[in-house]
């Protein structure tokens, strides 16, 4: 694997501690009792990346916010990455009408929908929250992860050895999980570091609009929004959620695209 | 010439079907709306007589589909309070926890009525309305949801446009520089360069932006669009990922190509390595990135959306957050996804007839 990869690792492997040791770092209480004497300190010793607007340390609400960007990004990656997976495989798998229905016409409805257009409208209308925004990212994201499971699912089963099992009769469940999906999974893993990458970014993205998690929850987007009326005078209020989400995001992108290239040999050459 | 029509066919029904359920699920997001859409949008201390005018003004006072599958809420009440006496409601709280939700299950089942309402039904009434180019009146200003999407469409097309221009004069020379001098300094800074370009979400790289030429060196103004240079920071921002992605696409489709014949042969004949690169190589090198371009226009149409938020640009975006859901005016929320929708759809299948023209290989197989 390429050494932008084992980088993006060890970002993502200190946000992880970051956000299960929260408390360890940050107090919940800076992040979220706002001190009012105390608005727009430029970064200090005892405020290591200054207070916002209303008052709440800026180090703490970043600290916090990395649990809701992960918690957001990790169910939603598992989520739509199974949903998606059982449409994709089986679509690949079946063949046929089934396969016609749905990469035909569901994947193409939903691909339909610029994306994140359709999450901004489900949670617009839904109201806003954070099992509600969940539910929109996975609506939105189970796609991506049918069409790269049809695509694999139709490749390998075509393989000498799925024909084998299927003369010693194994059961089309069997072969779909015992043979096909174990084979399959490799673009998967790909597709999923780059789907955390997404969703981070969608949550950051919906909570930028006002339709993420209400506050004072501290999330990154939100702190970002925050910091929309305050940036020109106090910077360190943009910056640092700023650099917290471009850090995420650039880590998962850095593990997916060397994952890719580690797993797809004709890369690798180049 | 059979096979085409009939593929062209097939496309084009697809295309057809693909627009039929969008704008479907379109036009019944609205019944998501918790509660009452009416009572949401005059709030709680309407009076029954202002929700009900309101409801006969809007069509909001017809059923919402051509049937409903749902519980009459007298009997439901009915039959619990008959059923459950409160005492031994609380031990089976406690203790039966599945048997609970299985009985409320059953429950259900019996109060719910299937109820067909024939054809005046609130789905059928926007479908007859968008057929006539009517999208309904505001909920809030009473306005055609239309005109106000017709003033702004182009302002968000403008961006959009102005957009992939920024990115498409930074990716094509970057890309390749970055892809005939692979390995080297350049190759590595426009790897850098995508990396962020994709990773830096337009919300940080906007206001940044604003912050070095607004406020630092006031060379643009922070928002608006006032003046024609206005549009400049915002295509910047909207267009930064796509410049990313594109200078990644035109990188590997150079290297590709250089190993192909044709340059070989070119450069036996005398071509100048410029020539070579820039009338063959990147002639064929483009094809995939045109469909890239094309694809990804639907995709800076819902980016402006963010985009237009932080320059306060008065386009599409703008008009669904700040008029449409601030103001819980879901009548325009269904107009302006239903617009930027059915624009992507359209540039997509545009691009995709475009793709099929330029290489005849595609359209062949």
């Amino acid at each position: 694997m390429n050494r932008l990869a084992y980088i993006g690792f060890a970002i993502i492997a200190v946000i992880v501690v970051t956000a299960v040791f929260a408390p360890l770092f940050a107090s919940w209480d800076a992040a979220t009792v706002p001190d009012t004497a105390l608005r727009l300190a430029p970064p200090s010793g005892t405020h290591w990346f200054g207070t916002d607007v209303l008052g709440y340390d800026v180090f703490s609400r970043v600290v916090y916010g990395a649990r809701i960007s992960l918690q957001v990004g990790v169910t939603v990656t598992i989520i739509s990455a199974i949903f998606g997976m059982i449409i994709g495989a089986v679509a690949g798998f079946y063949g046929g009408f089934i396969d016609k229905f749905l990469s035909g016409y569901l994947f193409n409805v939903f691909l339909a929908f610029p994306g994140l257009l359709l999450a901004i409208a489900l949670v617009a209308f839904l109201g806003a929250g954070l099992g509600k925004m969940i539910l929109a990212l996975c609506i939105i994201g189970w796609v991506g992860y049918a069409r790269v499971m049809r695509g694999q699912v139709l490749k390998v089963r075509e393989f000498d050895f799925v024909q084998a099992a299927r003369a010693l009769g194994a059961s089309n469940l069997r072969i779909l999980f015992i043979h096909i999906l174990p084979n399959a999974i490799q673009p998967l893993i790909v597709q999923a570091s780059l789907g955390m990458a997404g969703a981070v970014l969608s949550e950051a993205s919906l909570s930028f609009l006002g339709l993420g998690i209400p506050p004072p929850t501290p999330s990154w987007g939100t702190m970002i929004e925050d910091a929309r009326t305050t940036y020109t005078i106090a910077p360190h209020t943009l910056l640092f959620p700023g650099l917290a989400i471009a850090l995420t995001v650039l880590a998962f992108n850095f593990i997916g695209d060397g994952l890719r290239e580690y797993l797809d040999p004709k890369q690798r050459r180049r | 010439m059979k096979y085409k029509v009939i593929n062209i066919l097939r496309q084009f029904g697809l295309l057809v079907l693909v627009v039929w359920t969008v704008v479907s699920l379109v036009t019944l997001l609205i019944e998501l709306v918790p509660g009452d859409p009416a009572v949401a949008i005059l709030g709680e201390n309407a009076t029954p007589e202002q929700i009900d005018s309101f409801r006969l003004k809007h069509g909001l006072d017809k059923p919402a589909f051509f049937f409903t599958y749902s519980r009459d809420p007298e009997l439901y009440r009915g039959i619990r309070e008959f059923e459950q006496q409160p005492k031994e409601k609380e031990r089976r709280n406690e203790q039966w926890f599945v048997s609970n939700a299985v009985e409320d299950l059953l429950v259900d089942l019996r109060v719910r009525e299937f109820r067909w309402h024939g054809t005046d039904n609130r789905y059928m009434n926007y479908w007859t309305g968008v057929l006539h180019g009517d999208l309904g009146n505001s909920f809030k200003t009473d306005t055609p949801v239309l005109n106000l999407i017709l003033e702004r469409y182009p302002n968000t097309i403008k961006l959009a446009l102005a957009a992939m221009f920024i990115a498409i004069l930074i990716a094509i020379p970057l890309g390749v520089l970055a892809g005939t001098r692979k390995g080297s300094l350049v190759d590595n800074f426009s790897s850098f360069f995508a990396l962020l370009g994709i990773s830096l979400p337009t919300f940080v790289i906007g206001p940044f932006l604003v912050y070095l030429f607004a406020v630092k060196i006031q060379i643009f103004s922070a928002t608006g669009s006032l003046y024609p240079e206005d549009i400049v920071l915002p295509a910047v921002t909207l267009g930064a990922a796509l410049s990313a992605i594109l200078t990644r696409m035109v990188r590997s489709s150079v290297i590709e190509e250089l190993g192909e014949d044709y340059v070989r042969t070119a450069r036996a004949k005398g071509l100048s390595e410029r020539t070579v690169i820039y009338k063959h190589v990147l002639k064929n090198g483009l094809i995939p990135v045109v469909t890239i371009l094309g694809l990804q226009l639907g995709v800076l149409l819902a980016g402006s959306i963010i985009t237009e938020k932080i320059f306060a640009w008065p386009g599409l975006g703008l008009l669904l957050l700040d008029e449409g859901i601030a103001k819980r005016d879901y009548r325009l929320v269904q107009g302006c996804v239903l617009a930027i929708s059915v624009t992507y759809i359209f540039a997509n299948a545009l691009t995709d007839w475009i793709y099929r023209r330029l290489d005849p290989r595609i359209r062949l197989s």
